[in-house]
C-alpha cells in the first residue's frame, strides 16, 4: 500500500521566479520524513509540485514504480496521494461530514475508519453536522487531516500542521500523527516546530534556496545542535 | 517629436499607416468628394478620439468599464440640447459643453470611486447596468431629451450647410459650412488626441501602467491608487464627452441611437481591441477599420449575398445579407481577441520588428 | 485529546436569514404606497413570476462564475436561443396551443422546455469549448471574447430566423387571469412561477443531496482543493456550464411566452438584469440569486406602478444599496 516517494532534479518556476532549483529528495516507504528549512526555502512549493498543483519545469517525480510528474493533481490524488495544505483548505460552507464525504472517493464513509478517526479527534464527532467554517483553527486542522486519512492512501503530504495552534492542541496533533504512522503510511511533513519534527519524524530533509542541503536520519540530526543551528538558523533546546 | 509628447509609434509600417490615415482624414474633402465619404471621415475622427479616451481607461489604467458610452451621450446631449433650447449660438454650445463636462466629471468621480470599493468583476457588471439604466432614463425623459426621436437642432451659422465662406468653390471644393464643420471636428479631435498622448507619456501615465500591472506593489511604492484611477477616469470621461459634443455638432441631431445605444459601447470596445489596447494609436487604426467597415462592408456583403441567392444557397444568402455586417465584424473581433491580442498595432509592430 | 474542549461549546451555526426577509420588507414598504390591495396582489404576483424567470436565467451564470471565475457576457445568447426554440416547437404544434385543455397545453410547454434544455445545453457545450476554454483565467479576455461571441450569436440568430420580431402566444388555457375578489392574477404568471419553483427546488436538491452537487458546492469554494481530492474539476465545470445554458434556455422560453414575442435582442437586455441579480445575490450563490431575483422583480413591478420612468433606476439604486450593505452581495461564496 505505501510507497516510496522520489524526486529527481526537480525544478519549479512560478512566473519568472525559479523556486525549486534541482530538488533531489526521497521519502522512504512506510516512514515519516520531515521537510525542514527556513521561511522561503521552497518547502510548500515542493509539496505543491509533488501534488501536481504546480507543474515542474524539469525533473522526475516517482511514487513507488510510477512516475507522477506532469500529471494533473486529480490524477496524482487518484494515484493515492493525499494533501493537507498549509491553509487547511477546509470547505467552509460544507459540514464536517460533507468535507469527509468528498474525500472518500471509494464510496460511503467506512464506519470502522471513522471510529478510528474519532478516537483521536473526538471533536469531529461532536461537530459532525456543523458548518466547517465555524470551527476554530485547531478544529479545522483536524478536518483537513481527517480528510487525508478517511481512506487509505499511499502517501500523505502535510504542510505545517501545527502552525498557529495552541500548545495544548499541538500535543494532540503529535499523538494523531503517531497514530497515523502506526498504521503504516508514508508521510512527508513540512514543519517549523522542531519539537514536533523530532517526535514524529524518522528521517529529515532540510531545504534551503530551493535545494535539499541535508538528508539523514532524524535521530542523528536531533543530536547535532550545531548542524541544526546552521541549517535552521535557530538554537533549539531553548524552544518548545 | 515634441508634438507627440513621446516617441513615435515603433515600426515603419505602423508609422506609415498612421500618417496615411491622418493625411486621408486631413484631406478628406479634397480626396473623397461627396456627402457620404465626408460623413465617414467625420465619424472616424470622432471614434478615434472616443476610442483613445477609452484606451486610457482600459489599456493604460486597466479598468474595464462599460459606462464609457454614458460620457459620450452626456456630451452629445449637453451640446445638442443647449443648441436646441437656447438657439444656434456659440455661447449656447459652450454652455452645453461646460454643463456636459460638469455632469461627466461627477459621474466619472462616482465610477472611479466605485472601482475602489468593489472588486474588478463587480465593477464591470455595475458599469454595464448603470450605463443601460442611463440609456433607458434618457429615452424616458422625453420632455427633455426628445425620447426615442431625439432632437434636431441648428448649429451656429458658420457651421450650417448653407453658409459660404467664399462666394463660390475654390480649387473645386465648396467652402461651405459642412467643410468648416468637418475641419472643426478634425482639428479638435486631433488636438485632444495629442493631449491624451501627452497624458499617457507623462509620469502620470507610467504610474497608471504600474498600477495596472501590480496594484499592491504600486501602493507599496507609495503611489496613491485612488488619485490615479479617479483622475484617469475623469480625463477619459472628458475625452469621451468632447467626442460626443463633436458628434452632435456634426450630425446636427442627438438621439438615443446615435448617443447612448449599447451598440456604441460595443463599437468602442471593437475599435480599441482591434486597434490595439494600451497604445492610443490603436484607436486611430481601429476607428478607421470599424467605421469604414460599418459603411462599406454592407455594400460588399450585398454583392456576395446577391451572388449566393443566384447560386441558390439560402443559408449563405442569409449570412451574407448586408444587415449582418456585424456578424463578420464580430467574428473578426473574436479572432483578434484570440490571435492578435495586441491588435493591429501589435501585429504591425511584430511584423516590423521581424524584418530588419 | 482535549483539543477543542477549550471552553466554548461550538455555538449553533447562525443561519444568515436576514436577506431572506428583504423581499418581505420591500413588499411591506411598497404596500401603503400602492394603496389598493388588489393592485398590490397583482403586482406582487407579477413580481414573483418575473423573479422566477430571471432566477432561472441567472442561476447558471452565478454558478459558472462561482466555480471557475468565468464571466460569460454571452449568456444572453442562450436565453434568446431558448426563445427561438420555443417558436420551433409551438409552430408545428399550433393545434395543441389552441386547444383549451390544460393537460395538452402543459404538455406543449413541457416539450418546448425540454427542447430548449437540449438545444441550449448542446450550444453551451460548443460555446464553452470554442470561446471559453482558450481564455480561462484571463478576465479581460473572457469579457471581450464572450461579448464578441454574443454579437456573433445574435447575428447568427437573425440570419437563421430573420431579423423581425416573432410573435409567440401562450397556449389557450394559460391566457386570461384568475380573479380573486378584486385582484386579477394572470394565469400564465402562475404557470411561470410554478416552473420557476420546480427549477429552484430541483437545483437546491441537486446541489444539497447529490454527490455532484456536493462537488459543485465545494468547487465554488475552493476548486484547487477539489482537484487535489481527486476530481476533474474542469469536466465538472463543463457540466455546470451546460446546465447553466440549459437553464437560461428555460428562462428564455418562459420569458418569450410572457412577453409574447421573440427577438434575439432580448438576450442582451435580460443579461443586464441577470447581472444585477447576481451582483445582489453574491457570485456563486444559488440562494442569493433566488432572493436577488425576487427582490429585483418586486422593485421593478412596484416602481413600474408608482413611478414608471424610474423603474430601472430603482433597480440600480437597489443594487448600490445592497453593495453598500454587503460589498460582495447578499451571500458571497468562497474566498473571492
Amino acid at each position: 500500500m505505501t510507497a516510496r516517494l522520489a524526486l529527481d532534479g526537480v525544478h519549479t518556476h512560478i512566473g519568472r521566479y525559479h523556486i525549486l532549483q534541482g530538488v533531489d529528495f526521497d521519502a522512504p516507504a512506510g516512514a515519516t520524513t520531515m521537510l525542514l528549512g527556513r521561511n522561503g526555502a521552497g518547502k510548500t512549493t515542493c509539496l505543491r509540485t509533488i501534488m501536481g498543483l504546480w507543474r515542474p519545469s524539469r525533473g522526475r517525480i516517482a511514487l513507488g514504480d510510477s512516475a507522477i510528474s506532469g500529471l494533473r493533481a486529480s490524477a496524482i490524488a487518484r494515484a493515492g496521494v493525499a494533501y493537507v495544505p498549509e491553509t487547511m483548505a477546509v470547505f467552509a460552507d460544507l459540514t464536517v461530514r460533507e468535507n469527509l464525504l468528498l474525500a472518500a472517493r471509494e464510496g460511503p464513509l467506512d464506519e470502522a475508519r471513522l471510529q478510528w478517526i474519532f478516537g483521536f479527534f473526538p471533536t469531529l464527532k461532536r461537530f459532525w453536522l456543523s458548518r466547517a467554517g465555524s470551527l476554530s483553527g485547531g478544529q479545522k486542522q483536524m478536518v483537513s487531516i481527517a480528510r487525508a486519512i478517511v481512506e487509505p492512501r499511499r502517501l500523505l503530504l502535510i504542510d505545517e500542521p501545527t502552525k498557529g495552534l495552541a500548545p495544548a492542541i499541538v500535543g494532540g496533533l503529535i499523538d494523531c500523527l503517531k497514530e497515523i504512522k502506526r498504521i503504516g503510511a508514508t508521510l512527508v511533513v513540512v514543519e517549523q516546530n522542531f519539537r514536533v519534527a523530532r517526535e514524529v519524524g524518522d528521517w529529515v530533509r532540510v531545504m534551503d534556496n530551493g535545494r535539499i542541503v541535508h538528508a539523514g536520519p532524524m535521530a542523528e540530526f536531533a543530536e547535532d545542535a550545531a548542524l541544526q543551528a546552521r541549517l535552521l538558523g535557530l538554537s533549539l533546546d531553548g524552544r518548545q | 517629436m515634441m508634438i507627440l509628447s513621446g516617441p513615435p509609434p515603433r515600426g515603419r509600417t505602423l508609422q506609415t499607416l498612421i500618417v496615411v490615415v491622418t493625411l486621408a482624414l486631413a484631406l478628406a474633402p479634397l480626396l473623397f468628394p461627396g456627402a457620404k465619404p465626408l460623413n465617414v471621415a467625420a465619424k472616424v475622427c470622432v471614434y478615434a478620439l472616443l476610442g483613445a479616451s477609452y484606451d486610457l481607461l482600459l489599456g493604460y489604467a486597466g479598468m474595464v468599464s462599460f459606462a464609457h458610452v454614458m460620457f459620450f451621450g452626456v456630451g452629445s446631449y449637453g451640446v445638442g440640447l443647449a443648441l436646441y433650447g437656447l438657439g444656434p449660438s456659440w455661447g449656447a454650445a459652450a454652455l452645453g459643453l461646460a454643463a456636459a463636462l460638469g455632469v461627466s466629471t461627477v459621474l466619472a468621480l462616482a465610477i472611479g470611486l466605485l472601482s475602489l470599493r468593489v472588486q474588478a468583476i463587480f465593477f464591470t457588471m455595475v458599469t454595464l447596468a448603470v450605463s443601460y439604466a442611463f440609456g433607458v432614463l434618457a429615452s424616458q425623459l422625453d420632455w427633455l431629451t426628445g425620447g426615442e426621436d431625439g432632437r434636431s437642432f441648428r448649429v451656429p451659422e458658420v457651421l450650417q450647410p448653407g453658409f459660404r465662406l467664399f462666394g463660390g468653390p475654390l480649387f473645386g471644393v465648396a467652402f461651405n459650412g459642412r467643410l468648416i464643420s468637418y475641419y472643426l471636428v478634425f482639428f479638435v479631435s486631433l488636438a485632444l488626441f495629442l493631449a491624451l498622448l501627452r497624458v499617457v507619456n507623462s509620469p502620470f501615465g507610467r504610474v497608471l501602467e504600474a498600477i495596472r500591472e501590480n496594484p499592491l506593489r504600486a501602493e507599496a511604492l507609495g503611489y496613491r491608487i485612488v488619485f490615479h484611477r479617479t483622475l484617469a477616469t475623469c480625463l477619459a470621461a472628458a475625452g469621451a464627452t468632447a467626442a460626443g459634443a463633436l458628434n452632435a455638432v456634426w450630425l446636427r441631431y442627438v438621439g438615443p441611437d446615435t448617443a447612448l445605444a449599447g451598440s456604441i459601447q460595443i463599437a468602442i470596445l471593437v475599435v480599441v481591441v482591434i486597434g490595439g489596447m494600451g497604445t492610443l494609436y490603436g484607436a486611430v487604426l481601429g476607428a478607421a477599420v470599424f467605421v469604414v467597415a460599418q459603411n462599406y462592408l454592407q455594400a460588399l456583403l450585398g454583392a456576395l449575398s446577391a451572388g449566393a441567392a443566384d447560386a441558390g444557397l439560402p443559408l449563405l444568402t442569409g449570412l451574407f445579407h448586408p444587415d449582418r455586417w456585424l456578424l463578420w465584424l464580430g467574428l473578426l473581433f473574436v479572432l483578434a481577441v484570440y490571435f492578435a491580442p495586441a491588435g493591429l498595432v501589435g501585429a504591425l509592430r511584430s511584423k516590423d520588428e521581424a524584418t530588419p | 485529546m482535549t483539543a477543542s474542549d477549550f471552553g466554548a461549546a461550538l455555538p449553533r451555526p447562525k443561519r444568515d436569514l436576514l436577506p431572506i426577509f428583504a423581499p418581505l420588507i420591500v413588499a411591506a414598504i411598497a404596500a401603503p404606497f400602492i394603496g389598493s390591495a388588489s393592485s398590490f396582489v397583482t403586482l406582487t404576483a407579477a413580481g414573483v413570476a418575473m423573479g422566477m424567470m430571471i432566477f432561472t436565467m441567472a442561476s447558471g451564470l452565478t454558478l459558472a462564475f462561482g466555480m471557475m471565475d468565468v464571466l460569460n457576457f454571452g449568456h444572453g445568447a442562450f436565453i434568446s436561443l431558448g426563445a427561438y426554440v420555443a417558436t420551433l416547437v409551438f409552430t408545428p404544434l399550433a393545434s395543441w396551443a389552441q386547444a383549451d385543455s390544460w393537460p395538452l397545453n402543459l404538455a406543449l410547454l413541457a416539450l418546448a422546455l425540454a427542447a430548449a434544455v437540449v438545444v441550449c445545453g448542446l450550444f453551451g457545450l460548443v460555446f464553452e469549448r470554442l470561446v471559453i476554454v482558450p481564455v480561462y483565467g484571463q478576465h479581460l479576455k473572457q469579457i471581450l471574447a464572450t461579448i464578441g461571441g454574443s454579437i456573433v450569436a445574435e447575428q447568427l440568430l437573425y440570419a437563421l430566423f430573420g431579423p423581425d420580431v416573432i410573435a409567440l402566444a401562450p397556449p389557450a388555457s394559460f391566457r386570461g387571469s384568475f380573479v380573486i375578489g378584486d385582484a386579477a392574477i394572470e394565469k400564465y404568471r402562475v404557470v411561470a412561477t410554478l416552473v420557476g419553483l420546480v427549477v429552484f427546488v430541483g437545483l437546491t436538491l441537486a446541489l444539497n443531496r447529490t454527490r455532484i452537487g456536493l462537488l459543485i458546492r465545494a468547487g465554488v469554494q475552493d476548486r484547487e482543493m477539489v482537484e487535489a481530492l481527486g476530481y476533474r474539476i474542469d469536466r465538472l465545470f463543463v457540466g455546470v456550464f451546460m446546465a447553466g445554458a440549459a437553464l437560461a434556455g428555460i428562462g428564455g422560453v418562459l420569458w418569450a411566452l410572457y412577453r409574447q414575442q421573440v427577438h434575439a435582442s432580448m438576450g442582451g437586455e435580460l443579461l443586464v438584469l441577470c447581472f444585477i441579480v447576481i451582483i445582489i445575490g453574491g457570485l456563486g450563490s444559488v440562494g442569493g440569486c433566488f432572493i436577488g431575483a425576487i427582490l429585483m422583480a418586486l422593485i421593478d413591478n412596484y416602481a413600474g406602478f408608482l413611478a414608471p420612468k424610474l423603474a430601472l433606476v430603482a433597480n440600480i439604486l437597489l443594487m448600490v444599496a445592497i453593495l453598500l450593505w454587503r460589498p460582495r452581495g447578499l451571500y458571497p461564496v468562497g474566498g473571492r
